[in-house]
C-alpha cells in the first residue's frame, strides 16, 4: 500500500507526535507514505470561511499533485481530511465546480484519487486482525475514551464511520487489549480555536469533555486530530488554575502513539514524552514503558 | 365510409393553454372518415355534452372521438352521452391530450402537433370500433374486513347493520388494534377503552359479524362481487368451541414473556390474552416461548383447563370463502427510531415512544397507571417530549407529517401535569399542527393552563449523565442552544405502514405508495376506493390518521361496500376477450393464463368435408372476463381478441401515427 502523505501544518509543528507515530505505524503495517511535493495549506478555518471557491481550490491543488502520481492521499489531521474530502466530493459531483477549481488552481484535478484519514488507513484498511498480529504488547485493560471530535466522521453520508457513534478507534483500542469506555461525548466540539479567541467559552467545552471522560472511568483519552489533542492536552493546566476544584491529570494520546507502543516501539520514539500531561505513569501502570 | 365526429376540449386553460385546440379541430376535420370537428371550452360539461348530442343528430354521426383528458375519469361520461343520443357507447374513442400532452409539454407548437397525432390515432381506431354489449354477473352479498382495529370494527358494524354478513380477519389474538393500547383520547380526554370496548362487544355479539382472530388472509382470487378468499386460521392451541375464557390457564402458566401489548414494559404468560377486555376472550399459546413446545415438558395449562380446551396438536387451518367486497383496515406501526443516533439509537431505556407512554399511563398497564420510568421505576419530575421523530425528515425518516403527534404529545403533557404534581414538561417542536375540531383549543390549554413549555427547535443530542438524560437542542425562536436535564424523554414517533403492507397489497392486487401506504383511487373524489374494484380502504393503512378520521373513513368505506352489496346483479364491462372459433385449435393454453377462470373448453359442431364433426375450442365467460388481455398474447394462433382493443384496432392506431 502506498499513499501520498499530506502532513498539513500541524504535523510539522504542534502535532509533531502524530507525525512521528504515524510514520512508525505506517512502517510496521507496510504502508508506504510519500509526502506530497510542494504541498500548500488545506485552508482549514480561514480559507473556507472567507470564500467557498477558495475553500475548495486550496485542497484541490494538493489532490491534483497526488493525482499526477496516481496516489490516494492520507491526511492524518481531521481538519485537513475534512477539507480535502469536501473538495473531492464537490469536484466529483459537479462538472461546473471541477472546471472552476481547475481555472483557479491552474491544475487539473479529475477526482480520480481521493483522501483518507489515518484512522481509515491504519485501522479500517489494515484490519483489526493485522493490528492484533503485529501487537507485541497489550494495553492490559487500560480504560480509554475514544474521542473523534466533530470533523472526522462528518458530514453524514461522506464520513467512513457512524456520525453519532463512531467505533473505529474503539475497535482499535479493544483489539490492542484496552477497554474502550462507552461514553456519549465521542463527537463533541473541543472548542477548536475558541480557547484562544474566547477563552472561557472554549475552556468550558474542553472541561465538559474531560469531565465526561473521567466520569465514564477513562484513564486516558485517545484522539485522531491534532487540534483536539492540543485542546485536551495543553488546556488541562489552564483549567486546573482557572476552575475551582479542577484537577485534571488525564493523559491524552494519538491513536497512532498507542498503536506504535503496542507494536513494540519505545514510547520516547512515538512522541509521548512531548505531551503536556504526563503519560509515563499510566504507561508504567500497564507495563508499556 | 364512416361518419366520425371529433370534439376537442379546451379544459379551460388546462389544454388550451399549451395546445392550439382550434388548429387541432381544423386538422382533424381533414382526417379520413371525419365529417365534423369542433372545439369547446368544457366538453364534459352539460352544454359540452349537448354539443356532441346535437352534432350526432345534425351530421348523422356513427363514430365519436373526444380529445380531452385521461379516460379514467370521463370515458364513462361520454359513453353515457352517446347512449342518450341513441348510439352504442362503444363506438367512441378518447384522445388524451391533457395528461399525455398539455400538462407535460410546455412548447405550444410541439404540443399542438402531438395533439393532432393523438387525435389522428383515435380517429383511425374509432372507425374499426364495433358495437359492444354489456353483460351482468351475480354478487356474493358478504363482506370481508381485514384488520380488527377501530376502523375495521366500525366498517364491520356499519355493513352488518345494513343487513349483510361480515367477517373480520384479525392477525392478533384479539380485535381492538392500536386504540386498545391507548389510554386517553384527544381532545376530550375520554378513556379510550371505555369507548372502544363496547364496540368490540357489539361486534362480537352482532348476528351478522363473524370474528376470525389470530387469522390472516393467505390468498385472494376472483374479482369484484365474487372474491374467493383463503384465510389461514393460525393454530391457537386452544379449542375455541370448548374454551370458556375462565383464565385458569394463564393464571397457572409458569412462563413469563415480555408483553407486546404493553410495548415490552410488562409481562404476559406464554398462554395469554393480550389484555383483560380481549374479544374473543380466549387465549392463544405463544409456541415460540411456551415450555411445552420448547422442551416437551410442562403441560400445566392442559392439566388445569376445566373444559379440556387446550390442544397442543392443533394445526393451522386454511378455509376458502366467497365474498363480494373487501375492506382493508390494517392500520399502522410506529417508526423505529433506532436510526436516530442523536437520541441514542434506542439504547437509553428512559427514552421511550408515545405508545410506551400510553401503556405507562394506563390503569391496566404495567405500572397500574403510575408514570414510572422504565430504568429504575422512579417517578419522573422533568419530562421532555420530542416531536417529529421520523416525520418530516427526508434524511432519516419519512417526508410526510404524521398528523396525530402534535395532538397526542399535547395530551401526554397534560396527563403528566395532572398525574405528577410539581412536574414540568418541555416539548420540542417544528410546527404545532392542530387541524381538527377542538384541537387548537386543546393545545392552547396544554401550553397555557398546564404549563407545558413549547420550545421551537430540534434536539441535537440526548445523552445519559448520572441518572438524568441531558437533552440538548436549539430554541430557534431565541436563537440559542438549550440544555434540559430530564428524567424521561418521550419521542413522538411517526406513524408508518405495517411492514407487511406491501405483501398484502400484492395479495389483493391494490397499489401502494412509496411509504407502503395503500393508495386510494382518487385523493379527493374517491378516497376510500382502490383501483381494484370491490376493494375499499379504511383507517391508517391508507395514511396517518387519528381516531375521528379513521372512524369517518370507516363509515365511508362501509357505505361504498353496502352500495356494492345491495345490488343483485352487477353490470360487467363489454370490453372482454373473444374467441375466433374458426381458427381456435382448442389447445387451451389461454385457460391456464386467465387469472379470473373465465376461459373453459367447449365442443362445437361443424361441417367438415360434407360431414358434421365435433371439435374442442376455447370459450370465454363474458361475465367473469375482466378484459386484462393476458390470453390474447398467449394465444399462438392469435385467434383471441380483446373487444375494443382488437389487433386490427391497435394496428390502425399504429399505422395512423407511424406511417
Amino acid at each position: 500500500m502506498k499513499y501520498a502523505y499530506y502532513p498539513g501544518c500541524s504535523l510539522h509543528s504542534t502535532g509533531i507526535e502524530y507525525d512521528m507515530s504515524s510514520q512508525l505505524v505506517a512502517g510496521k503495517l507496510g504502508v508506504e507514505l510519500k509526502e506530497i511535493p510542494d504541498w500548500n495549506c488545506c485552508g482549514a478555518s480561514a480559507g473556507h470561511t472567507t470564500n467557498h471557491l477558495l475553500g475548495l481550490a486550496l485542497p484541490a491543488r494538493n489532490l491534483a499533485i497526488a493525482e499526477k502520481e496516481g496516489l490516494d492521499v492520507m491526511a492524518p489531521c481531521a481538519s485537513c481530511y475534512n477539507r480535502m474530502k469536501t473538495s473531492e466530493v464537490a469536484v466529483k459531483s459537479s462538472e461546473e465546480t471541477k472546471a472552476k477549481v481547475a481555472e483557479v488552481t491552474e491544475m487539473e484535478y479529475e477526482g480520480k484519487v481521493g483522501v483518507k484519514s489515518a484512522l481509515e488507513v491504519f485501522v479500517k484498511e489494515a484490519g483489526l486482525d493485522a493490528i492484533k498480529s503485529l501487537a507485541v504488547k497489550n494495553l492490559g485493560g487500560m480504560k480509554i475514551a475514544a474521542y473523534y471530535g466533530c470533523l472526522l466522521v462528518r458530514p453524514v453520508g461522506i464520513g467512513f464511520d457512524d456520525p453519532e457513534n463512531p467505533m473505529t478507534m474503539d475497535d482499535m483500542v479493544t483489539a490492542l487489549g484496552g477497554e474502550a469506555v462507552d461514553w456519549p461525548f465521542k463527537t463533541e466540539c473541543c472548542g477548536a480555536s475558541l480557547p484562544t479567541a474566547r477563552e472561557m467559552v472554549g475552556l468550558k467545552l474542553v472541561y465538559d469533555i474531560l469531565t465526561m471522560a473521567q466520569s465514564a472511568g477513562a484513564e486516558a483519552i485517545v484522539t485522531a486530530c491534532p487540534l483536539c489533542f492540543m485542546n485536551l492536552d495543553m488546556r488541562q493546566n489552564d483549567l486546573n488554575k482557572k476552575v475551582d476544584n479542577a484537577n485534571f491529570q488525564l493523559p491524552v494520546f494519538y491513536f497512532t502513539e498507542l498503536m506504535a507502543i503496542a507494536f513494540g516501539e519505545k514510547p520516547a520514539k512515538t512522541g509521548v514524552r512531548k505531551h503536556f500531561v504526563d503519560t509515563s505513569s499510566v504507561l508504567a501502570k500497564y507495563n508499556l514503558k | 365510409m364512416r361518419r366520425t365526429g371529433v370534439f376537442v376540449c379546451h379544459c379551460g386553460s388546462n389544454i388550451a393553454g399549451t395546445v392550439d385546440v382550434e388548429r387541432v379541430a381544423k386538422e382533424a376535420a381533414k382526417f379520413p372518415n371525419v365529417v365534423f370537428a369542433t372545439d369547446y371550452k368544457y366538453m364534459c360539461s352539460e352544454p359540452g355534452q349537448q354539443v356532441i348530442k346535437d352534432a350526432i343528430k345534425e351530421h348523422n354521426l356513427d363514430r365519436v372521438v373526444v380529445a380531452s383528458c385521461s379516460p379514467r375519469m370521463h370515458e364513462p361520461t361520454f359513453r353515457r352521452c352517446l347512449e342518450s343520443a341513441g348510439m352504442n357507447p362503444y363506438l367512441f374513442e378518447m384522445a388524451n391530450i391533457r395528461e399525455h400532452c398539455s400538462w407535460v409539454h410546455p412548447d405550444k407548437e410541439k404540443g399542438t402537433i402531438k395533439s393532432i397525432d393523438l387525435v389522428r390515432k383515435a380517429a383511425a381506431k374509432v372507425v374499426k370500433d364495433e358495437p359492444l354489449q354489456k353483460s351482468s354477473i351475480g354478487i356474493t352479498k358478504r363482506a370481508l374486513v381485514i384488520g380488527g382495529g377501530i376502523a375495521g370494527i366500525q366498517v364491520a358494524l356499519d355493513i352488518a347493520d345494513a343487513g349483510f354478513p361480515v367477517t373480520i380477519v384479525e392477525k392478533e389474538p384479539t380485535i381492538g388494534g392500536r386504540m386498545a393500547q391507548i389510554d386517553k383520547t384527544f381532545p376530550t380526554l375520554d378513556c379510550s377503552a371505555c369507548i372502544l370496548t363496547p364496540k368490540m362487544v357489539d361486534a362480537s355479539q352482532h348476528p351478522n359479524i363473524e370474528i376470525l382472530s389470530y387469522s390472516e388472509v393467505e390468498k385472494v382470487e376472483g374479482y369484484v362481487g365474487n372474491f374467493d378468499i383463503t384465510i389461514r386460521k393460525k393454530a391457537r392451541s386452544v379449542d375455541m368451541s370448548k374454551c370458556t375464557g375462565c383464565g385458569t390457564c394463564w393464571e397457572k402458566c409458569p412462563t413469563k414473556v415480555d408483553s407486546e401489548f404493553d410495548m415490552q414494559l410488562g409481562k404476559r404468560k406464554a398462554i395469554y390474552t393480550p389484555f383483560p377486555q380481549a374479544v374473543p376472550n380466549k387465549p392463544v399459546i405463544d409456541r415460540v416461548n411456551c415450555t411445552k413446545f420448547r422442551t416437551g415438558k410442562c403441560g400445566i395449562c392442559q392439566k388445569v383447563c376445566p373444559t379440556g380446551a387446550v390442544d397442543y396438536e392443533q394445526q393451522d387451518e386454511l378455509i376458502t370463502e366467497k365474498y363480494g367486497a373487501i375492506v382493508v383496515a390494517t392500520g399502522f406501526n410506529q417508526f423505529d427510531h433506532s436510526v436516530y443516533g442523536e437520541y441514542g439509537y434506542g439504547k437509553y431505556p428512559d427514552v421511550i415512544t408515545g405508545l410506551h407512554f400510553e401503556r405507562l399511563i394506563n390503569a391496566s398497564g404495567p405500572t397500574m397507571g403510575k408514570i414510572k420510568r422504565p430504568s429504575d421505576h422512579k417517578i419522573p419530575e422533568t419530562v421532555v417530549f420530542i416531536k417529529c421523530v421520523g416525520s418530516r425528515d427526508e434524511a432519516k425518516g419519512k417526508s410526510y407529517c404524521s398528523r396525530t403527534c402534535c395532538m397526542y404529545t399535547a395530551k401526554h403533557a397534560t396527563l403528566v401535569h395532572e398525574k405528577i404534581p410539581g412536574s414540568k414538561s418541555y416539548i420540542f417542536y417544528m410546527d404545532v399542527r392542530t387541524p381538527g375540531k377542538g384541537y387548537e383549543e386543546f393545545y392552547k390549554r396544554t401550553a397555557e393552563e398546564y404549563e407545558a413549555q413549547y420550545i421551537r427547535g430540534r434536539v441535537s443530542k440526548v445523552y445519559q449523565k448520572g441518572d438524568k438524560l441531558v437533552v440538548r437542542g436549539e430554541d430557534s425562536l431565541i436563537g440559542r442552544p438549550v440544555e434540559i436535564e430530564a428524567d424521561m424523554v418521550v419521542l413522538a414517533n411517526a406513524m408508518v405502514a405495517r411492514e407487511d403492507a406491501g405483501d398484502l397489497a400484492r395479495t389483493l392486487g391494490i397499489s401502494y405508495d412509496k411509504d407502503n401506504f395503500f393508495t386510494e383511487a382518487h385523493p379527493k373524489l374517491r378516497p376510500v376506493e382502490t383501483h381494484t374494484a370491490g376493494v375499499f380502504l379504511a383507517g391508517a393503512c391508507q395514511g396517518p390518521k387519528d381516531i375521528p378520521d379513521s372512524v369517518a373513513q370507516a363509515g365511508a368505506a362501509a357505505s361504498k361496500a353496502i352500495g356494492l352489496l345491495s345490488k343483485t346483479q352487477m353490470e360487467s364491462d363489454a370490453i372482454v376477450s373473444n374467441v375466433d372459433e374458426s381458427r381456435c385449435s382448442g389447445c387451451m393454453i389461454c385457460k391456464g393464463i386467465c387469472p379470473y377462470k373465465a376461459i373453459d373448453a367447449k365442443l362445437i359442431t361443424e361441417r367438415v368435408g360434407g360431414k358434421m364433426a365435433e371439435r374442442q375450442v376455447a370459450a370465454v365467460n363474458k361475465s367473469l372476463c375482466q378484459g386484462c388481455g393476458a390470453c390474447t398474447v398467449a394465444c399462438r394462433a392469435g385467434c383471441l381478441n380483446l373487444l375494443g382493443f382488437t389487433n386490427e384496432q391497435i394496428l390502425a392506431e399504429v399505422e395512423a401515427v407511424c406511417l
